[in-house]
């Protein structure tokens, strides 16, 4: 292979944005801003309740409303009735019983968006409301209402016995652990255009993570074979996990057949709120046994999900909690059990740190609490713990990689930390509740919280993961141009610009255009689990490589004069399910890192400010410093919202704050400083050495702010997002009984 | 009902519900897809416009409220060459989804006019009333202090 030199944008800069200046100009195309000549708007009736049986529709008035084209229902499906990333269970719109709040009920397309939800009104849905189990636990009773008529409403369970899970313990600590429901709140909505085609099939442009496998599920449904349902992307104003799932997909793609015009579907706010998955709420049992010296001996966890009324992703979830449920550390004995349970809450699924996260708060509460009763400091604690290459995880997975876990407690320990100023010389934006601070900060207690955690990167137990790029070489007027094609889904993550950075860097050219993602490439896999870099990057290193061999024969860049083309697909190893004991190689590989959080507390009022936040990430290579760095302050950004105010509140199965003004996230008010610390030591067998990013900060940063807020507070915290009413003490701390089963 | 408004310079008309939003008229009526429908709620900032040179959530103006006057969006900035801001938020990685980005490159605009030299703090009120879901806001700050400075000292 020849030398490539001077070429600048190659992996390790902080080259810019690809799409940086069509986004800051208001020019970039996102799905929502979608329009075609004669479109159509498509609306979507839901069901007001949790459970219920339909016992008739009438839609004839809406049917005659102003401006209707088309009213759809169940029977106006052509082909299979329900659909469903791992299980198709969920129906595209629901016949004979409903089972929560929210779900798709009846469809119309009109004119315009106001004339289809005037005909919304004029449908009439007579219901029988049925009993609703809305409580994981009352879901696992012989007597709740069984949502999808099997013998329980178990989606999965498992356990993992690894080494003795009988053996003795010196000191035993033991908690229950409570996470909320929490929303992904993409800024961009659930949006798409359809457009039918004259070969009577569909093209649908979308914001999606994954084209291919929403084709996969859309086409059954419209009764077309797959090469006939079309998927482009639309341009995801980011996702989170909240786009794995359909949502309007196939509802726009039914309008726009049956009208034959292109129907345009954006969900509002509130509706964004029933229309996609959630983050599962968790309640958590653990109990740590240790030597009196600090070892670990056995950990015990029992890991309920609620899983809401349809399958989703709830299995891998669950899964992977159960999986990571004892830490980053090393442990000789175990026994982690997890169950995920339908209910007639709202449907969850995959959410940034996919079951990683809820884990991380529970076992980190617990390593604090067996610090406590051993005497010892928690980093000390966690330091001999620490898991590192050649780990056997209690799956009986090694752990081969890089796993530097002593080290970055280590870097996260020693970060600066902000001076503590004295209340009455700040500005009063600098106190817990800010402007909104009614005393003059008597009653301010500082904390420090630390948290350590890890997660899997890319699909597990088994999972046959793959991503296709198509790269071409070729020579214009202003000199060499590499085209490169792939169904891979930029979701503001920044994939895009590392694609053209990875080409750079392989073929040493400095010109690469990116072509839209659609479906007549093969699939390039989701843009989830932090895969993206690995898998993709993995496959343009591939084709990239590929044309460089043609490249080298024909004596080099100077000489090329016909195209050169390639196509390869990249695998990651192949990984094992879990056997009845949990053992097996369920991961390809993973990520750690560690987080501390200062947090500041009014001790009366119950108000918090976080004073810092700081995070230090095993990132394998950093191929893009800058957007490393914009990930884990993002995904902190996310995880300080899950600690302190992001919960979706649910009472008998309904939403009680489906809006940005009820349902807050972190605004720049909220968020304090991140100080992030890098390291990098490049993973084997992976392209670069670069393990994904996006998710680790998100894992450990709501544990490491509960455990400020313990400091701060001297209280017992079990529950995220924390309230004033737990930091005032007026909220009791949950106390530890059996978990159920046992 | 037709609305009679200055858009970017431009009279333009529209036919519009009466309750329709100013947002709405833009996007729908007048092709102009810049200002963002995040929330449509006032919450999220992400449809920020000038109204008479007035910041406003676009998605709270009823589009009639905006007959003969004058309403500025993201699409007048950078037409030609790029802002300062908008150099800024690229250079900084202020950029992720972008979904935000024409609301706080308007909203930032806006607060650089009035106040060239903000504080840390005054731009963390100023700004509140944006929000963004992918960055965490860090590199949003970093921009403006980046933006703050070029406007200043041009040459740096
Ligand atoms: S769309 Fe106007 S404030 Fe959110
Ligand atoms: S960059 Fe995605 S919401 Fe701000």
């Amino acid at each position: 292979m020849s030398v490539r030199i001077g070429i600048r944008g190659g992996i390790g800069e902080s080259v810019r944005r690809v799409d940086g200046e069509p986004k800051v100009k208001g020019d970039f195309e996102y799905a929502s801003d979608l329009s075609r000549e004669g479109m159509l708007w498509g609306a979507t009736l839901r069901s007001p309740h949790p459970h219920a049986r339909i016992r008739s529709i009438d839609i004839q008035a809406a049917v005659s409303s102003p401006g209707v084209l088309a009213v759809l229902l169940a029977g106006d499906v052509p082909g299979k009735k329900t659909h469903g990333l791992d299980e198709a269970d969920q129906p595209v719109l629901a016949w004979d019983v409903v089972r929560y709040a929210g779900e798709p009920v009846a469809l119309v397309a009109a004119e315009d968006l106001e004339l289809a939800r005037e005909a919304l009104k004029k449908i009439v849905v007579d219901y029988e409301v049925l009993p609703a189990v809305t409580d994981m636990e009352a879901a696992l009773s012989p007597d709740a209402p069984r949502l999808h008529g099997k013998a329980n409403n178990i989606i999965r369970s498992l356990r993992i016995l690894h080494g003795n899970p009988d053996a003795k313990a010196d000191v035993w600590v033991e908690g229950i652990y409570e996470t909320g429901m929490q929303d992904q709140a993409p800024l961009g909505p659930e949006a798409g255009l359809a457009v039918p085609a004259a070969d009577g099939g569909v093209d649908l442009y979308v914001a999606t993570q994954w084209l291919h496998v929403d084709q996969d599920q859309i086409a059954p449904c419209l009764d077309l074979p797959r090469e006939k349902v079309r998927l482009h992307l639309g341009g995801v104003g980011g996702a989170f996990g909240a786009r794995e799932d359909l949502s309007m997909h196939i509802h726009a793609c039914l309008l726009a057949l049956r009208t034959k015009r292109p129907v345009k579907i954006v969900y509002g706010r509130q509706e964004s709120f029933y229309g996609h998955v959630h983050r599962h709420p968790m309640r958590i049992w653990m109990r740590h046994g240790a030597n009196r010296d600090g070892k670990l001996v056995n950990v015990q966890a029992y890991l309920l999900s609620d899983g809401g009324a349809y399958t989703s992703t709830s299995g891998p979830v669950i899964g992977n909690a159960t999986s990571f449920a004892a830490g980053p550390y090393e442990v000789p004995n175990a026994r982690l059990e997890g169950t995920a349970v339908f209910t007639n809450n709202l449907p969850c699924g995959a959410m940034r740190g996919f079951g990683a996260v809820q884990a991380t708060f529970a076992y980190e509460a617990q390593m604090d609490e067996l610090a406590r009763a051993l005497e010892m400091d928690p980093l000390e604690l966690r330091s001999r713990n620490a898991l590192h290459t050649g780990t056997v995880m209690p799956t009986g997975q090694l752990v081969s990689g890089a796993a530097p876990v002593r080290e970055l407690i280590d870097r996260v320990a020693v970060l600066p930390v902000p001076p503590d100023e004295p209340a009455p010389d700040r500005d009063p934006m600098l106190l817990p509740g800010g402007a909104g601070h009614v005393g003059h900060g008597e009653s301010l207690k500082r904390g420090i919280g630390f948290a350590v955690g890890y997660k899997n990167i890319g699909y597990s137990e088994g999972f046959d993961d793959s991503s296709q790029a198509w790269v071409r070489l070729s020579r214009d007027r202003d000199g060499p141009l590499a085209r490169v094609k792939t169904a891979a889904v930029d979701v503001g993550q920044g994939l895009d610009t590392i694609v053209t950075q990875i080409v750079r860097t392989e073929l040493g050219v400095e010109r690469v255009a990116l072509e839209q993602p659609d479906t007549r490439i093969g699939s390039a896999g989701s843009s989830s689990a932090s895969r993206q870099t690995m898998m993709t990057g993995g496959a343009v290193q591939l084709a990239c490589r590929a044309v460089r061999e043609e490249l080298d024969r024909q004596g080099g860049l100077e000489r090329l004069n016909r195209p050169i083309e390639a196509s390869r697909t990249y695998h990651h190893r192949v990984t094992g399910k879990l056997d009845e004991n949990g053992q097996g190689d369920p991961h390809v590989t993973f990520a750690f890192a560690a987080a501390r959080a200062v947090v500041e507390v009014d001790t009366e009022l119950g108000l918090v400010r976080v004073v810092q936040l700081a995070v230090a990430q095993d990132v394998g290579r950093a191929l893009n410093p800058q957007s490393v760095y914009g990930q884990i302050e993002g995904g902190s950004a996310q995880g300080l919202g899950l600690a302190l105010m992001e919960e979706i509140e649910l009472t008998d199965g309904k939403v009680r704050n489906a809006s940005f003004t009820d349902y807050l996230i972190p605004t720049i008010l909220d968020m304090p400083p991140v100080v992030s610390e890098l390291i990098e030591e490049p993973e084997p067998g992976v392209p670069f050495g670069a393990k994904g990013v996006g998710e680790f900060s998100t894992v450990v940063v709501p544990a490491a702010v509960a455990a400020a807020l313990r400091q701060a507070t001297g209280r017992a915290i079990h529950r995220i997002p924390v309230k004033p009413d737990d930091l005032a003490g007026l909220r009791p701390a949950l106390a530890y009984r059996k978990p159920p089963g046992s | 009902m037709v609305v009679r408004t200055r858009v970017n310079g431009e009279w333009r008309e529209a036919d519009v519900w009466p309750g329709a939003s100013l947002l709405t008229m833009l996007r729908d009526s007048l092709g102009l897809f810049g200002s963002k429908n995040a929330c449509e709620q006032g919450e999220c900032g992400s449809c920020s416009v000038w109204l008479d040179g007035k910041l406003v959530c676009s998605c709270l103006v009823l589009a009639p409220q905006a007959h003969e006057r004058e309403v500025r969006t993201v699409e007048s900035l950078g037409a030609a060459a790029m802002n300062p801001v908008q150099e800024a938020f690229i250079e900084a990685g202020a950029v992720q989804c972008g979904f935000c980005t024409p609301g706080f490159i308007v909203a930032v605009t806006d607060l650089l006019q009035r106040d060239p030299a903000p504080n840390e703090i005054s731009v963390r009120e100023a700004l509140s009333g944006n929000l963004c879901r992918c960055t965490g806001y860090q590199k949003i700050l970093d921009a403006v202090a980046l933006a703050a400075r070029r406007i200043r000292e041009p040459s740096t």
